[in-house]
């Protein structure tokens, strides 16, 4: 615990997996903050000034200084905060848990994404390749509790967007992408993870977001 | 520490492998180079990165450890008695981490439409690049490297591009040094190095491979 007095600011935007991911990491550190909620059709000053290059969300403002990009925030925060470590000491698995950490966020959420929000034409190639990103997920997870081992790592919160969104968005699309009769072994830590005591107060109500894309579908 | 056996499978052209070469250079750490032909993977290649089936690949005591930054981290972490490559402080690590990461997409990706993409998409291309180099140049603004006096994880992500500068150079028809002057003087600080300069592949090399790729995949 810090002795001095912290100022930790957070801007986000509710239904974003990528903020989301900043909601856990503090909240997994047991981290005081305040938290702005932003109108991206609406930016605030706040907003533009501390994060300039990219204008997006999550930002984190901690006594006044700016860190942008959800996973440097996520490493950030771990760094900055010592206790319940997200990455293990080890070197070499620290390294690998930031492969997959960015393979999670480059190779597994942009075709699921894609396969729920693709028309007709795109749809069966991005479902393909969703259902690849899947496998390998499936094989890494193996017989793990959670992809940080016994508790809750920077992999797992990489992919909260797996473990919670998913669910959410696949019952809107009608798909059935992540099953337990297609990937037992993910779809168990899916509900580890979704149902860890710490991260369920983190995710956004179920029916909240189910009806904030709801209402995004055509 | 005692010499462990390290062995780097890499592509001397590719800028990301440069990035792993130019980090073991710095520590001293000596190690095996193994080119690897792209177009026929070696079986330990394709053992070591299965996933992405890419270089560069650090293997280090029979484990490999792949994509570029996360091996200069990685050998950072491991040989950090010597020239640390990220600073001590949490919030100018995260702020080496960010311009990385913008470095790989702003000017790795972009850098790739022009190099690889297709003649009609390197109008814009060229806008974009421009645009997010001029980017850099303001954040490195009068400094001697990017994290200030000590050279580090953001030169080392950027500086494997700058002999790539000429290929998009003549491909786009335009003048790094016109709009980032800063840039090209950093480079050339960089160069002075040797880890540096015993890690780039030379820009005529760069472009010659290029040109014959575009011939080969019909791009022009």
């Amino acid at each position: 615990m810090a002795a001095k007095e912290e100022q930790v600011k957070f801007l986000g935007k509710w239904p974003s997996p990528f903020s989301n991911r900043v909601e856990l990491a503090l909240k997994l550190k047991g981290i005081k903050y305040d938290y702005s909620e932003e109108d991206l059709s609406n930016k605030s000053q706040e907003l533009l000034t501390s994060n300039p290059v990219h204008k997006k969300v999550p930002v984190l403002i901690h006594n006044g200084r700016p860190i942008s990009e959800s996973l440097v925030i996520v490493e950030y925060i771990d760094e900055t905060w010592k206790s319940n470590p997200f990455l293990p000491p080890n070197p070499y698995h620290r390294a690998s848990a930031r492969f997959w950490s960015k393979l999670v966020d480059e190779k597994c959420l942009p075709p699921l994404w894609d396969a729920f929000w693709c028309d007709e034409k795109g749809r069966e190639k991005a479902v393909e390749e969703a259902m690849e990103a899947l496998k390998i997920l499936e094989n890494e997870i193996g017989d793990k509790r959670f992809f940080g081992g016994d508790d809750v790592g920077l992999v797992d919160i990489s992919a909260n967007f797996v473990g919670y969104w998913v669910d959410i968005l696949q019952e809107i699309a009608g798909l059935q992408l992540l099953t337990s009769e297609k990937f037992p072994k993910l779809y168990k830590w899916s509900q580890e993870f979704s149902t860890h005591p710490i991260v369920k107060q983190a995710l956004p109500p179920r029916d909240k977001l189910f009806a904030f894309f709801k209402s995004r579908t055509g | 520490m005692a010499e462990q056996e390290v062995v780097l499978l890499d592509e001397w052209l590719s800028m990301f492998g440069s990035r792993a070469r130019i980090a073991l250079a710095e520590k001293g750490i000596k190690y095996e180079y193994r080119e690897e032909d792209l177009s026929n993977k070696s079986p330990l290649l394709l053992q070591m990165n299965p996933i992405h089936k890419k270089i560069p690949v650090l293997i280090r005591k029979g484990e490999p450890i792949c994509e570029s930054l996360i091996i200069v981290e990685y050998i950072d972490e491991v040989w950090k008695e010597t020239a640390p490559l990220l600073p001590s402080d949490p919030y100018l690590r995260a702020q080496a981490r960010f311009w990385a990461d913008f470095v790989n997409k702003k000017v790795g990706d972009v850098g790739g439409r022009i190099w690889a993409g297709k003649k009609e998409e390197h109008e814009e291309a060229k806008k974009e690049i421009i645009e997010n180099l001029k980017q850099l140049e303001e954040t490195l603004g009068d400094k001697t490297f990017f994290g200030g006096e000590t050279f580090g994880f953001v030169d080392i992500a950027l500086v494997p591009f700058s002999p790539w500068f000429y290929t998009y150079e003549a491909l786009c028809n335009f003048k790094v040094e016109t709009h980032c002057p800063k840039l090209i003087s950093w480079a050339h600080r960089c160069i002075q190095r040797q880890s540096v300069s015993k890690s780039l592949a030379a820009e005529k090399e760069i472009y010659d491979f290029v040109i014959d790729f575009r011939k080969k995949s019909q791009l022009d």
